[in-house]
């Protein structure tokens, strides 16, 4: 029994210290999964700035929107798609309409050894398809990932969407999507330019982008929410500032005026 | 390396310990001793989330302690914050998900004691919680201690239903195997490796452990 009960003993000791620990104050802010490099980097531009920190976490507009009405303890939500805002500002959620920062585009890319080529008429994923040369093409999961949504959509303008249904791989956000686009294991997939800009993922294939007339605009807004404090709000006046708005420019991102 | 996720992780899984080891003593004793009409049901009840997906599981949290829910209402009213996408909402869903783990192996533990063991520690003018604490729970243990390890080893692996409740907020619900799938999809591969790594070793020398500790009770009371 010596034994064990020492193992009792240290087991209750290992938890009292760390109650306290790993708790976060810093607001944490709720972004759509396309801005995981530009909003990693100007969370870290905005410290270096001001002293104040936020912590980011990532996934798909969709399911934030869902967490939300769940009562998710987040203090901001940068949306790929306002639509999903504007429901959540209906509902009374937020402090107010929000603000748009970004409007989003799409590339197909295609990883390193692909018999494909990256293009963003889809031409070669057409002729790909043809000649029985995919089995599989990754994109976001359209049901609640904006930019899954607007990959559809462009795949149906171009008419591959019936043909391309079997082979599809759903990533969970457009991250995900990006992860399994360039694994290797798929031909390729359509993913947010902004993702394919970050030097991490364009090491591991060639991107084109996607006409923005195929699909409907990939509007992106941000809002407070309810229980925004002053961390929160600085942050969200800081996204229109001069260094956030290059690093949203040179992610890809088009910025209202 | 992540170590607030880590930390998280083995905090979440020594609460979940400590919440359940006296459900364990107690419902692992009540199941292995008494017989009663409905038995194989709730036998079946504590089996279930060894069965259900984790996603289902998850699910139904979401619903009832939602911020729509009346517990998740409650919890609103009493503590000012909302009980999903917070450790203690975390940790109900921890502990209602490791029921089967820490309540089987105890009950097993409890049925190989010999009826005329009991009997004789009852004759002895032993009082039922001196007789657990002397006589059973020395006998129960190598049960207890499996129930335990699993209860911890199967937290630190807990995924699909801290994807459905958690909100991978860090320090607050990112535990380490959410911590792998967010470095994954960061296209931080030597990241993930490194946790991977960490994971499976915590998890195998943790299930050791217990197995080496269990024989040696088992030789000295023997």
């Amino acid at each position: 029994m010596l034994l064990s009960r020492r193992l009792l003993c240290s087991l209750v000791l290992a938890l009292t210290p760390l109650a306290a620990l790993g708790q976060t104050d810093t607001p944490i802010i709720a972004a759509a999964s396309d801005l995981k490099f530009a909003a990693t980097e100007i969370a870290a531009a905005f410290k270096t700035e001001t002293g104040m920190e936020v912590t980011l976490v990532f996934g798909s507009t969709g399911n934030f929107a869902t967490q939300i009405r769940e009562g998710a303890p987040f203090q901001m939500f940068m949306a790929a798609d306002e639509t999903y805002v504007a429901e959540l500002a209906a509902e009374g959620l937020t402090r107010d309409a929000g603000a748009l920062y970004a409007e989003g585009r799409i590339v197909m890319i295609v990883p390193k050894g692909s018999g494909m080529l990256a293009d963003g008429s889809l031409e070669s994923l057409r002729a790909a398809l043809a000649a029985g040369g995919v089995t599989h093409f990754a994109i976001a999961n359209p049901d609640h990932a904006p930019y899954g949504l607007r990959a559809r959509e462009a795949l149906q303008h171009a008419g591959l969407w019936e043909a391309l249904g079997p082979k599809l791989v759903l990533g969970e956000n457009v991250s995900q999507a990006a992860q399994f686009a360039t694994s290797g294991d798929a031909q390729g997939g359509i993913i947010a330019y902004s993702l394919a800009l970050a030097p991490e993922v364009s090491a591991l294939g060639d991107y084109a982008l996607i006409p923005a007339a195929w699909h409907s605009p990939l509007q992106q807004r941000m809002v407070l929410l309810k229980s925004a404090g002053p961390v929160a709000e600085a942050f969200y006046a800081y996204m229109n500032s001069d260094p956030a708005r290059a690093i949203m420019e040179r992610y890809g991102f088009a910025l209202p005026q | 390396m992540d170590w607030v996720s880590l930390l998280l992780s083995l905090r979440l899984a020594g609460w979940t310990v400590a919440i359940l080891l006296p459900v364990a003593v107690f419902a692992g004793r009540f199941l292995a001793y008494r017989s009663f009409a409905g038995k194989g049901l709730v036998e079946a009840l504590v089996m279930l989330p060894l069965v259900l997906p984790p996603t289902v599981l998850g699910f139904y949290l979401l619903v009832s302690l939602g911020a729509r829910s009346p517990i998740g209402q409650g919890w609103q009213a009493l503590f000012g914050g909302p009980l999903v996408f917070t450790f203690p909402g975390l940790l109900i869903a921890s502990v209602i998900f490791n029921l089967p783990f820490a309540i089987q192996p105890s009950q097993r533990g409890f049925e190989s004691i010999p009826v005329a063991l009991r009997e004789a520690a009852a004759c002895c003018g032993m009082s039922p919680l001196r007789a657990l604490w002397r006589v059973e729970l020395p006998l129960a243990w190598p049960g207890l201690m499996t129930a335990m390890a699993l209860t911890f080893a199967h937290t630190l692996g807990e995924f699909g239903i801290v994807l459905m409740v958690g909100g991978s907020i860090p320090g607050q619900t990112k535990t380490i195997a959410i911590s792998i799938y967010d470095k994954v999809q960061g296209f931080d591969m030597t990241g993930a490796a490194v946790m991977s790594a960490t994971l499976l070793a915590i998890s195998l020398v943790t299930i050791w452990l217990t197995f080496w500790l269990s024989a040696r009770l088992g030789r000295r009371l023997s």
